[in-house]
């Protein structure tokens, strides 16, 4: 997620020779590309995006003024902000934001930490650490919907893997791991973890090593002990890098979707629900694609706002040609 | 060394280990349980959640593997991720090119407007997409997947090939435009040969979010000839509720293709899915 072009700007700040628009382009460029040319470079990628992207975008924003099923020619019964206001006595709605909440909390607080910890771990010299690193990432590496297939039957209601696995330490129970509304929530972000703690772990172990050792030799000499060099240089340098998975890590979760809904569609009783899966039940399930587009808005709404406050306020320093991607991560 | 020193290095390489082995088997138990339950049975499965399997049972796997649908999953989902990645790779280094070394009145402002593209989760257009994919009769074609995954894939590969285009050296440009290379010959002849390691990286984007895609094809492909395999899984698994193993098979060998070219390509795939993280 970027903000500003120039955000990329200091890479090439340091090669003034490569950039347009300096001394040298009269020499280089005799012949500047014509309009058709450019054209032919640029059209490609606009005619896609605009088609695909910015039409549908434009479009949710304009339906979800209406009260349409999508059916037949163009929406037409004006409502205003209706679905926006029904939205906001939804307790579905409401109940998806108190849940995006929940995980957001907890990766924060069990997820990240755990990363960094293992990033900390991996980063010691040891036999066989770098093949500890590979398996680590697999989870990261695997399709989510076929993750979410899997641990359907691992957390199965009917003395599944997980069943098994408690009583093989003495605890016979037959679990609602997915059907328990007060468990659901927390065998998800359980199963996130698993799947996306991986990804952190990497950008933390790539920060960790970008210190240069240099600077703990310095505070050793000065009498800094373990925690002190812990606290004094490795926190404040991978600062950058711990905001960055925050925000990665909020953005990923707004959108959660293949996961929740392979596990449990947002059951039971929308117990496990999330923001894109109410959106896709109302839209798909029950034909009420304005108030569905309300609901899309309000999602793209949350992220904008929570990316332009985080911006603002936490990464403002860091972003030095930093890009966040949107794909990264959930959770 | 004396002999508290020596405890200590004891100790901290045997909690490392420690640490290490329990992260291990956190990861490692689901997958395990997937490729051996794939060999049992249920009834095996039942009573032996956690031995090998005994007999092992192989029919679960060629099974899966004797049936068409899976193959036809596998070759959709590769189609469809070669030919999304295609588009976007070339789409996008045709407009980073020009964003990157020319001049021209507009430039920041369209690079503005692509660069935006990231704030859009894509769940937020998938509703109109459906609509729109209707009236342009795509539902059902595997346009009408690749098409968006293309689009909304633009912005993140723009942004990442212009920073790097931008950092060539004008140099290599002068000299080949003294040797009357124009930009179409400069861009397909010098500037992507010499661009292999970051097309490389915005390649792996593009084929991973297309191989992982399930919200999009879940919307556009109701009908199962051009099912992928995320959506061939979920489907398989309604049908044989009842039959765990038959499930686990099917699902270790959905996972099996990109475990192999993680094994494979594991620095490229590392690099290129956290690109987005730490850099542009």
């Amino acid at each position: 997620m970027t903000l500003k072009p120039q955000q990329a700007e200091p890479l090439s700040r340091s090669r003034p020779a490569g950039r347009v628009g300096d001394k040298p382009r009269r020499a280089r460029t005799g012949r500047r590309p014509g309009p058709v040319t450019l054209a032919v470079f640029i059209i490609p990628a606009l005619v896609l995006f605009a088609l695909f992207v910015l039409v549908p975008v434009g479009f949710a924003g304009y339906t979800s003024f209406f009260r349409w099923n999508g059916l037949g020619g163009l929406p037409n019964d004006f409502i205003g902000l209706d679905n926006f206001r029904t939205l906001l006595a939804d307790e579905v709605f409401l109940g998806d934001l108190g849940r995006l909440a929940l995980v957001v909390g907890l990766s924060i607080v069990v997820q990240l930490p755990l990363a960094f910890g293992l990033a900390m771990l991996l980063h010691q010299r040891f036999p066989g650490r770098a093949v500890f690193r590979l398996l680590f990432f697999v989870p990261y590496v695997l399709t989510e919907a076929v993750t979410a297939v899997l641990f359907g039957l691992i957390f199965s209601p009917r003395r599944g893997f997980a069943d098994a696995l408690l009583a093989s330490v003495g605890v016979d129970a037959s679990i609602g791991w997915l059907s328990d509304r007060s468990l659901v929530m927390f065998v998800i972000f359980g199963i996130l973890t698993w799947k996306f703690f991986g990804f952190h772990m990497i950008l933390y172990l790539a920060a960790r090593q970008n210190i240069p050792d240099e600077l703990y030799e310095a505070a050793r000499v000065d009498g800094a002990t373990g925690p002190q060099l812990f606290r004094h240089i490795t926190i404040p340098l991978m600062g950058p890098t711990v905001r960055i998975t925050v925000f990665l890590s909020v953005i990923g979760t707004v959108q959660l979707f293949d996961l929740v809904f392979v596990l449990t569609h947002g059951g039971p009783f929308h117990a496990s629900e999330t923001l894109a899966i109410t959106m896709y039940e109302e839209g798909f399930g029950r034909n009420q694609i304005g108030y569905a587009s309300a609901l899309s808005i309000a999602m793209f709404l949350i992220s904008l706002v929570f990316a332009l406050g985080y911006q603002r306020l936490v990464l403002k320093r860091d972003l030095q040609g930093a890009l966040t991607s949107t794909e990264g991560s959930k959770a | 060394m004396s002999v508290n020193t020596l405890r200590a290095k004891v100790l901290r390489s045997t909690g490392l280990y420690v640490a290490a082995f329990a992260t291990l088997a956190f990861v490692a138990t689901p997958i395990l349980f997937a490729a051996l339950g794939g060999f049992k049975d249920n009834q095996q499965l039942r009573e032996n959640a956690f031995g090998l399997p005994s007999p092992w049972n192989w029919a679960n796997y060629t099974d899966v593997l004797a049936a068409e649908a899976f193959w036809r999953q596998l070759f959709n989902s590769v189609f469809i991720a070669l030919v999304t990645t295609f588009i976007v790779v070339a789409a996008s280094a045709m407009v980073a090119f020009v964003f990157a070394r020319y001049n021209f009145r507009g430039r920041e402002g369209l690079f503005t407007l692509f660069a935006a593209g990231m704030m859009f989760p894509f769940a937020v257009a998938v509703l109109p997409l459906f609509i729109i994919l209707r009236t342009f009769e795509l539902l059902n074609s595997p346009l009408g997947v690749i098409l968006p995954q293309a689009a909304f894939g633009l912005p993140l590969t723009i942004i990442i090939l212009r920073s790097f285009f931008r950092a060539i050296p004008g140099e290599v440009e002068e000299a080949a435009t003294i040797d009357g290379a124009g930009p179409w010959r400069f861009f397909t002849q010098i500037l992507l040969p010499m661009s292999r390691p970051v097309l490389a990286t915005v390649s792996v984007l593009a084929l991973v979010g297309s191989w992982n895609s399930y919200l999009l094809p879940l919307v556009v492909l109701s009908r199962p000839t051009w099912w992928t395999l995320p959506l061939g899984v979920t489907q398989f698994q309604g049908q044989y509720s009842s039959e765990t193993a038959k499930v686990l098979a099917f699902v270790m060998l959905a996972m099996l293709p990109a475990l192999i070219f993680y094994a494979f390509a594991e620095r490229h795939l590392i690099s290129g899915l956290t690109s987005g993280g730490t850099k542009g």
